[in-house]
């Protein structure tokens, strides 16, 4: 994992790169998302929903 | 004979922390490095962590990495994604840790610093920290189930619904006491309000730059707003230095106030690319950053604690906040000992990380630890201010006067000294019009991070810089809290409002979204607008609230994981969560019924109420209420809070009857329901 990456994952950024490595390992025969899309959908994900907030 | 280093290794950390707490505790009249606390603190963390985490791990849960976690199993290449432990440390800690424990240590510091040190380091070795672990242990063997699901599957549908309901209102509180925070930090600071303001630009520069030209590059966007937050900073140093500019940016608490509810709303409504993700991740960076740098801030200083280990106001008479030592310091010091918010996050987005089972311990255990020494911290940056300057800061303006004067002969009547030109002469360096009275923990906090960075850099003529450079930390953090938290209300709202109007619930469709956000904001909004009003100081009566509710919250964590474990059938070992469990409950009931009930006005809701109602009758009105209808809003307000408090204890008993109820079964007939082994 590159170091840019290692903080992107820290600070909870969507990370394409791992995204795309993942669908063409495990779902090879399906289109993956446009990197916009992506981000996009991964914002979605994180802040459409009941999730956590701390103190 | 391979065991006898480690076992002297142990016994010299488990030794140096003892005869650290021994100084400590034995101090008396002069004042003490920051040294021993570091000491005392740190090898509490490393022998607990060492030996009784690893007991959990072990014993408890017997952590097996042939055993397939949600990462693998269910790996997506998005939620569920097998991380680097370190990585989802860092993840898990930028999570958990947020103002809370900054504010908490520095208002309990009223009772000396010795209450707060043993209770942040005790309570997170026994409570906090097991707390977290517990939960992540038990989310991470249930497909990273939530809290609430939790809640509901282990103890019952009715314990689900009052969890709901209870995080719902703790978020109402929460945001509405950060609120007020950021409110008493900025009133009648151009320079504040400047460098606060041009954050809100600088996330949405941030925001377009990582959405249209160069999408996705979120190292590039951050270090970007790294450096126009640099550059906020001095300029709202150029427009305090402007008279005209700088009457225009003093603004009053009142203005401020609504401003923050304003912004809340707007942030909730908005597309989340444009401001609240470029913030969410600045807000990480700056959050690791800055705990990084008050270490090393205070391990190069080791700076002298001029604040006496125990105060006079053990007794409940405290300027701060009203309430005895016992229960009070307990409850105002909830982040950094225990937090039942982390309960969320471990059931949230961490378990889905975690790439072999035993990584939980590191992440839940050590992160909080890790949350733990921030507070240590936050209470050396409180405890290394003279008692004088510390209460002239953080008592209101009913115990202080208006007047530097009359602070001084207040300070003196308690039995401090600070002459009325040291806090002339205070606030004037760290480029503030005043300090008296600003309370909330965030100027005092920052006045003490300013002694010490410019002890190590720039001097003097620095302090202004770093003071303010301190508040636009903190205020980052808080607004990021404040804005995703209101989107987070917002949906709470919207899943209990469709059960009663299905339309209600739909999240994209917009006059939901914006009723329901709303709604949410003049929730917390009410509180924070009455709470900058509040003559005894909004402090005073919503810390403490925030306080049960978070130890509420916590309630129902060791409550699901109690009863995780007995479903395991590890019956005796629900020793480790029941302890702090009955420790809670018997802090929280304490410190609710006090507020409910107690005689004295300036601790009961009730009894503050009474004293207003004589007060429309006499028509003398204490300091700070104008006329009748003041009084009558302000009664109405006691009586409201009262009612939130009987909620939260009700909750509280609710949750831990119907957990009894459980727990009576399984002492019969043992029953397990995890997920089954599956080999990685």
């Amino acid at each position: 994992m590159t170091f840019t990456a290692l903080l992107h994952r820290i600070v909870g950024a969507p990370d394409y790169q791992a995204y795309l490595e993942h669908m063409r390992r495990c779902h090879p025969e399906a289109e993956p998302l446009l990197e916009m899309e992506f981000f996009q959908q991964r914002l979605n994900d994180r802040y459409n929903r009941v999730g956590a907030r701390c103190c | 004979m391979r065991r006898l280093p480690s076992l002297l290794t142990w016994t010299v950390i488990a030794l140096a922390g003892a005869v650290a707490f021994g100084r400590l505790a034995l101090v008396r009249g002069e004042s003490i490095s920051a040294a021993w606390l570091l000491t005392a603190a740190l090898c509490t963390y490393a022998v607990a962590y060492r030996f009784y985490s690893r007991f959990i791990a072990s014993r408890v849960f017997a952590l097996d990495d042939s055993r397939a976690t949600p990462a693998h199993r269910l790996e997506d290449g998005r939620d569920f994604v097998p991380t680097n432990r370190w990585v989802a440390f860092g993840h898990h800690f930028a999570a958990i840790a947020g103002p809370g424990p900054l504010v908490g240590p520095t208002l309990a510091a009223q009772f000396g610093f010795l209450p707060g040190a043993i209770w942040i380091i005790v309570g997170v070795v026994l409570g906090g920290a097991v707390q977290d672990f517990v939960i992540l242990c038990a989310s991470m063997r249930r497909d990273g189930k939530s809290l609430g699901q939790m809640a509901a599957d282990e103890i019952g549908p009715m314990a689900g619904n009052v969890a709901l309901v209870a995080i719902l209102g703790i978020m109402v509180i929460l945001i509405s006491v950060l609120g007020l925070v950021i409110v008493n930090a900025l009133k009648a600071s151009p320079w504040g309000v400047v460098t606060i303001g041009l954050t809100i630009p600088i996330a949405l520069i941030m925001g377009v730059y990582l959405r249209y030209i160069r999408p996705g590059r979120v190292l590039e966007g951050s270090a970007i707003g790294v450096v126009l937050l640099i550059g906020a900073l001095f300029a709202g140093r150029w427009v305090a230095e402007q008279p005209v500019l700088a009457a225009t940016f003093t603004l009053s608490a009142t203005t401020l106030a609504i401003s923050v509810m304003v912004y809340g709303f707007v942030a909730s409504v908005t597309p989340v690319w444009l401001l609240l993700a470029p913030r969410d991740y600045l807000s990480a960076f700056v959050k690791i950053g800055v705990v990084l740098e008050l270490a090393v801030g205070i391990g190069l200083v080791l700076p002298p604690l001029r604040m006496p280990a125990l105060t006079q106001f053990g007794n409940g008479t405290g300027p701060v906040f009203a309430g005895k030592l016992f229960p009070f310091a307990f409850i105002t010091i909830a982040c950094g000992a225990i937090s039942g918010l982390h309960a969320l996050i471990a059931s949230g987005t961490t378990p889905k990380l975690l790439n072999i089972e035993s990584n939980a311990r590191l992440i839940g255990y050590g992160a909080m630890l890790m949350e733990s020494f921030v507070a240590i911290m936050a209470l050396i940056a409180a405890c290394l201010l003279t008692p004088g300057v510390y209460f002239a800061i953080n008592a209101p303006v009913s115990a202080l006067g208006t007047t530097v004067e009359s602070a001084a002969h207040a300070v003196a009547s308690w039995g401090f000294t600070l002459s009325p030109g040291e806090l002339t002469t205070l606030a004037h360096r760290v480029g503030e019009q005043t300090l008296l009275s600003r309370t909330g923990g965030a100027p005092s906090l920052a006045v003490g991070m300013a002694q010490l960075f410019s002890n190590i850099l720039g001097g003097d003529t620095a302090m202004a810089l770093w003071y303010h450079f301190a508040i636009m930390f903190e205020a980052l953090f808080i607004l990021t809290t404040l804005d995703a938290g209101t989107r987070v209300g917002r949906f709470l709202l919207q899943d209990l409002g469709k059960r009663f109007w299905e339309p209600f619930g739909r999240v994209s469709w917009y006059p939901s979204v914006i009723l329901a956000s709303a709604l949410f904001v003049l929730m917390w909004g009410y509180f924070l607008y009455w709470g900058v009003q509040d003559p005894l100081g909004g402090v005073n009566s919503l810390w403490p609230l925030f306080g049960i509710s978070n130890q509420l919250l916590a309630a129902v964590a060791l409550c699901v994981g109690t009863t995780v474990i007995m479903n395991q059938g590890k019956l005796r070992y629900a020793v480790i969560t029941a302890v702090p469990l009955i420790w809670l409950v018997i802090i929280t009931m304490t410190a609710g019924l006090e507020k409910l009930l107690s005689p004295d006005p300036k601790l009961g809701f009730l009894a503050h109420a009474q004293s207003l109602k004589q007060a429309i009758l006499t028509g003398i009105f204490p300091h700070g209420v104008t006329n009748a209808s003041v009084a009558s809003r302000l009664i109405w307000n006691d009586r409201l809070d009262a009612a939130v408090t009987m909620f939260f204890l009700g909750a509280v008993i609710v949750i831990l009857l119907t957990s009894m109820n459980q727990w009576r079964h399984k002492l019969r007939r043992h029953g397990i329901r995890h997920t089954p082994v599956i080999p990685a």
